[in-house]
């Protein structure tokens, strides 16, 4: 498994959270993807060994949980709440807003490779709807014109980094 | 008569100006003090004032605590646990989130409070995924408190220990549901267990006897320790004690979560006064009083109420007082404290669809009534919004719906049929009028909500 070393760091320790190894699935899968971006199959089988479980307990809760994934996504992750509350304000509006903005539709990698937006339950901040995760980050009152600004910013830091890289190759 | 004033006793440092959730302010604030207190008194003695207190669980059930505390294994010989339920996934529901990013150490106290009162060994926070910020800062404060001996080895110089471990969640609602929650905690799916036999006070986290209370139910302790269960038990309206906190969404002009004594303030009042009424040129249609599991509230409707004296009383909407037993005997229920708005440029119809998308994608699956039957009522409904409606369709949603509530392994079932049952009963004439209102031109302001 190549992960960073803080990483392996990180996993020894939870797993002295609990009295039983299995216990440490769900921490172990999280440290993993928030390193390599997602959970691939010889993560499942590492993580499996390292619990001293079957590779299918970890493939079953990996399949069972919404947050983690077996694909890479885009480089930012825009979740949109679509619970009543947020709809009820015009969280379906903001989705299309993001998706217009990003030239993709929910539950895909924009084509650019930048965002995946997507459509989650609710996000416990109903009294602020609509609301959006962006990566760890919640913005409140995303209405269009919100979502169109966070949509700039995600665009100027994309164009940052890319001309970083120009700059450092160059 | 105006609306009366909020009491704020677990949101009193909420939104403060300069209060922050550090030690050393909630340290200032006078906090810890009553860890302090708690262990110079017998466990059971903390016990004996919890169950004066009247606290009830507001996590969703409404079960009293101190009941449930005196319902744990204690002879078994087996270590205890404490689980601190922040999952905080019922639609609608946006307390415990404010509780732990801005007070964590209240609510640390509280879980150390139980924790010694409980003979509790260890004790998980199980925070929803989608909170990483909320899971860092109660790492942040465990770690301050366990420097500072609240928690962890020994504390403040007495022979207990309990330590506290945040573990955090992946997306799933059914992981609020007490026991699908310590089955995710064990590390495996977070299918419910069947009660009898896993009772979590006898057979709960790794078949031990363990202790699950939402957030808010925690932080209530701490001030029950601080002024006795029966002071406590005379705040809010007997059977209904001390404070609850309020959120809500939706269409009011001022959302948001307001905390009030348990009983004195009713529906209206919070929806008019406090919530500053309906947006601009819309009425009110419909209300969700307790997360989206609960039923369903039509503007215009009047329950009739037996008084203890055997006479009767009749209520509106509006004037239902925010507790458990009179949102219980008008037909639906205080749960989570969720309470979503819905006003006239809603139609009955699309918000179902809203909703029943919600439970078919958050079904675990084990049990057919409820995986098939959550699927087909959002099937149905998203057919008739999206493609052909049928005017008898409003009794075939009935029907699925009453073929899953009481006949699966958790409270699920109940959960994702009263919205369909609530919506079909009470606007039965728009789900029959749904195929030609469907084709009408869209009103104004209406949104798409499915
Ligand atoms: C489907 C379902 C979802 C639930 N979700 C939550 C939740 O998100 N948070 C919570 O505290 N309780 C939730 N509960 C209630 C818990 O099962 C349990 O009753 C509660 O955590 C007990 O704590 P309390 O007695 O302090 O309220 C849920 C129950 C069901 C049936
Ligand atoms: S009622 Fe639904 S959520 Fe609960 S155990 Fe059965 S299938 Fe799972
Ligand atoms: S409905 Fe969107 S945060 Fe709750």
């Amino acid at each position: 498994m190549n992960l960073k070393p803080e990483t392996f760091r990180q996993i020894d320790e939870v797993i002295t959270h609990y009295p039983v190894k299995r216990s440490a699935t769900l921490p172990l899968l999280h440290l993993i993807q928030e390193d390599a971006g997602y959970i691939s199959s010889e993560a499942i089988e590492w993580v499996a060994a390292k619990l001293e479980l079957q590779p299918i307990n970890v493939y079953e809760v990996v399949t069972f949980y919404p947050m983690f994934r077996q694909k890479p996504i885009g480089r930012r992750h825009i979740k949109v709440c679509r619970t009543l509350s947020c709809a009820l304000m015009g969280g379906y509006k903001t989705c299309e807003a993001f998706e217009k903005e990003f030239n993709t539709h929910r539950g895909e990698v924009s084509p650019d490779g930048e965002v995946t937006v997507e459509f989650v339950e609710c996000l416990a901040s109903c009294g602020t709807a609509p609301v959006v995760m962006i990566d760890d980050d919640l913005h409140e009152k995303v209405d269009c014109a919100r979502a169109k600004q966070l949509s700039d910013e995600i665009k100027r830091q994309a164009a940052g980094r890319a001309a970083g890289k120009v700059a450092s190759s160059g | 008569m105006p609306a009366p004033q909020q009491r704020r006793i677990i949101f009193k440092h909420i939104d403060e100006p300069g209060y922050t959730n550090d030690l050393a302010c909630y340290v200032r604030h006078g906090g810890y003090e009553m860890l302090k207190k708690s262990i110079t008194l017998q466990p059971a003695a903390i016990i004996d004032e919890v169950k004066r207190s009247g606290l009830r669980g507001r996590g969703g059930a409404g079960f009293p605590c101190g009941v449930k505390w005196g319902l744990v294994d204690r002879k078994s010989g087996k270590p205890i646990y404490l689980v601190v339920n922040a999952d905080e996934s019922e639609p609608g529901t946006f307390k415990d989130r404010y509780i732990i990013h801005q007070d964590p150490h209240q609510l640390i106290e509280g879980i150390m409070i139980s924790a010694w009162a409980n003979n509790v060994k260890q004790a998980y926070i199980y925070i929803r995924g989608e909170m990483p910020h909320g899971a860092r800062i109660l790492e942040k404060a465990i770690a301050e408190a366990r420097a500072a001996n609240f928690v962890g080895q020994k504390i403040l110089g007495t022979d207990y220990s309990c330590d506290i471990f945040v573990h955090r969640g992946a997306g799933a609602y059914i992981c609020g549901e007490e026991t699908g929650l310590i089955e995710s905690l064990e590390g495996k799916r977070p299918y419910p267990r069947i009660k009898p036999p896993y009772f979590p006070a006898v057979l709960g986290l790794y078949q031990c006897p363990t202790i699950v209370n939402n957030v808010e139910t925690l932080c209530h302790v701490k001030h029950i320790v601080e002024m006795g269960g029966d002071t406590y038990a005379k705040i809010g309206t007997p059977n209904n004690t001390g404070t609850r906190i309020l959120c809500v969404s939706g269409h009011v002009q001022k959302p948001g979560y307001y905390e009030y004594e348990v009983g004195k303030i009713t529906l209206g009042e919070l929806l008019n006064e406090v919530c500053g009424g309906p947006l601009p040129g819309r009425k009110f249609k419909a209300v969700i009083p307790g997360g989206s599991s609960a039923k369903i509230l039509k503007f215009g409707e009047t329950f009739t109420l037996k008084n203890k004296d055997g006479t009767s009383r009749t209520l509106t909407v509006e004037d239902i007082p925010m507790d458990f037993d009179t949102l219980a005997a008008c037909g639906t229920m205080g749960g989570s404290g969720g309470v979503i708005v819905m006003d006239d440029s809603v139609n009955m119809v699309e918000a179902l669809a809203n909703i029943n998308a919600f439970y078919a994608h958050e079904s675990c699956g084990q049990c057919t009534p409820c995986r098939e039957g959550s699927l087909w009522m959002k099937k149905i409904t998203h057919r008739m919004v999206h493609d052909q409606a049928r005017s008898e369709d409003g009794s075939l949603l009935k029907s699925v719906a009453d073929q899953i509530a009481g006949r699966t392994i958790c409270a699920f079932g109940e959960a994702c049929s009263w919205p369909t049952q609530s919506f079909v009963a009470k606007f039965g004439d728009e789900f029959k009028a749904y195929p030609e209102t469907k084709n009408a031109p869209k009103r104004d302001g209406s949104l798409e909500l499915v």
